[in-house]
């Protein structure tokens, strides 16, 4: 009886997540060997073309900066939230939440009015007289990394946030009490104790930006397309359904890659296991 | 953790709060505002680009359909993954490890990726219609959600409660909703509202999965965007925001959102 149950409870999910999921993107992937030129063809003329690589880096590199803005930030911010009093917090974490819980759209499009030709910061730069022209904000590397720092500064707070409640407060008093300043403890007792916090946070912007499809395709346009937006260009407008699986093969390969090395890496560095 | 705040690090904490608030509150603002172009501080207050909304079929028509899927999606998502949540915490030794990590695949996989190989294989290559596509691709989408929330539920469950039931005569299935259920309430609760909340704004799934007379709504917002740039869209991005307002609310009373953080 007990067998049944347990096999048979989680096949439902089991089949589904294989056979709709599983299946179609090994498929994916499967088609870009099968071209008559030879297995690994499309590969070749990916990496040989000067636009589709350049694609990959300048994603790779949004990312990264991405990420980076984000752990600060969202580290720092978390760190205040976690001192806060209890009435305090549970604001403060609804202020970081209602972004989260609002689209992508919605908010992409918010820094659409705002870096705008004739948006809110060309205005206000214009009447306070620091510039005559208008500068062309949107469509830049400037413009899509701002709009993602916006994106995934709310899920790294959160993140962070119930990482930093989780340090015991016994080890930041004994750190105190033993004559080490505070900014001794932040550096040699909070911040080590929250490295597989940071790590799980940074896995999870980097992957989210590297993936992103509607903040490139608001704030980025056709000229400065992100993997993402790549793909559903091949797909759905040149119907270059080989390229696009490329891409696709791409984005799948290097996400798993970074979360299983991160992973690990956020496991061995956890100073609470033993 | 406790320890003293430097006053510059609070004021930096402020300045972030701002930052995230205040693109919302400029949509609010330019939703309101009497102007045929977008623009903040709102000129003139008016409600009517909100009676516009209403005055475009395509918003209405996409509304409903990002509504109906995301209800179905998630129930679907629930279904299978209550079981499979269940089956995971309660014979935990017996099943293999690679299973949890199948059911939080979808996370794994790059949503785009998803996306269009759902429209390759299902929609193209076995010729099913769009409408039930897109409630599948949805579905998978919030698996996650289902099982590692309701998941993390049922670790804190005291399964004994379950066995004395059964050895008391009441039936498994029975146990299972008297017994079970209302004790992992709270993580179901949780896991519909993220799950509703992620399939409602989802862009990279559904831009695959759009046929004739079938949108979602954020992917009607994409198009219009495309062609008009008026206020329209800043109050249907309020509408969608007052949608997240009342499901936070629903989250403040039932299960406060402190529980977010952990």
């Amino acid at each position: 009886m007990n067998k049944f149950a347990k096999w048979g409870l989680t096949l439902p999910a089991t089949i589904a997540v294989t056979l709709l999921l599983v299946v179609p993107v090994l498929i994916t992937i499967a088609t870009t060997f099968g071209e008559s030129k030879g297995i690994f063809s499309t590969y070749t003329a990916f990496f040989n073309s000067g636009f589709r690589t350049g694609i990959l880096y300048r994603t790779l590199r949004i990312a990264l900066i991405t990420t980076a803005i984000s752990l600060v930030i969202g580290f720092l911010t978390a760190y205040v939230i976690a001192q806060m009093p209890g009435r305090l917090k549970s604001i403060a974490i609804i202020a970081a939440v209602f972004p989260l819980l609002t689209g992508v759209v919605v908010r992409s499009f918010a820094w659409l009015i705002i870096l705008g030709k004739n948006g809110i910061l060309n205005s206000s730069l214009i009447s306070l007289g620091i510039i005559s022209e208008p500068l062309s904000m949107l469509y830049t590397e400037g413009s899509v990394i701002v709009a993602m720092v916006y994106l995934f500064v709310p899920l790294m707070i959160l993140t962070l946030t119930g990482v930093l409640e989780g340090i015991p407060r016994d080890v930041v008093e004994a750190s105190a009490s033993l004559g080490a300043k505070p900014i001794a403890t932040f550096f040699q007792v909070i911040l080590p104790l929250a490295v597989p916090g940071l790590i799980v946070g940074a896995v999870l912007v980097f992957t989210g930006s590297f993936t992103s499809y509607a903040t490139p395709q608001l704030l980025g346009g056709e000229q400065m397309m992100m993997m993402g937006t790549l793909l559903y260009q091949r797909a759905m407008v040149t119907f270059d359904w080989v390229g696009a699986s490329t891409i696709a093969a791409i984005m799948v390969v290097i996400t798993i890659a970074v979360v299983s090395i991160m992973s690990r890496i956020a496991r061995r560095l956890n100073p609470m296991a033993v | 953790m406790t320890a003293r705040i430097h006053p510059l690090l609070g004021a930096f904490a402020i300045l972030v709060f701002l930052f995230l608030l205040a693109p919302l509150v400029i949509i609010v603002g330019a939703s309101l505002s009497d102007t045929t172009y977008l623009t903040f501080p709102p000129q003139g207050l008016t409600l009517r680009w909100f009676a516009n909304i209403f005055e475009i079929s395509a918003f209405r028509n996409t509304a409903i359909t990002s509504f109906q899927v995301a209800i179905l999606g998630t129930g679907l998502s629930l279904l299978i993954g209550i079981p499979a949540a269940y089956a995971l915490n309660r014979y935990r030794v017996g099943l293999p490890k690679w299973l949890g990590t199948l059911f939080i695949l979808p996370i794994l996989v790059p949503e785009i990726v998803f996306g269009f190989s759902l429209l390759k294989s299902i929609t193209i290559g076995m010729g099913l219609p769009v409408y039930p596509s897109l409630i599948i691709g949805h579905a998978l989408l919030v698996l996650p959600y289902s099982v590692r929330v309701v998941g993390a539920s049922l670790a804190s469950f005291d399964f004994s409660v379950e066995e004395a039931a059964i050895s008391l005569g009441c039936p498994p299935l029975k146990t299972f909703f008297t017994v079970v259920l209302p004790n992992i309430r709270a993580g179901v609760i949780a896991a519909f509202i993220l799950a509703f909340i992620t399939s409602i704004n989802d862009v990279s799934i559904s831009v695959f999965l759009t046929g004739p007379g079938i949108s979602t709504l954020p992917i009607q917002i994409l198009a219009h965007m495309e062609q008009f740039f008026d206020p329209t869209i800043a109050s249907v991005s309020v509408l969608l925001m007052l949608v997240t307002v009342g499901v936070m609310a629903i989250v403040e009373a039932t299960l406060g959102l402190t529980f977010l953080t952990k």
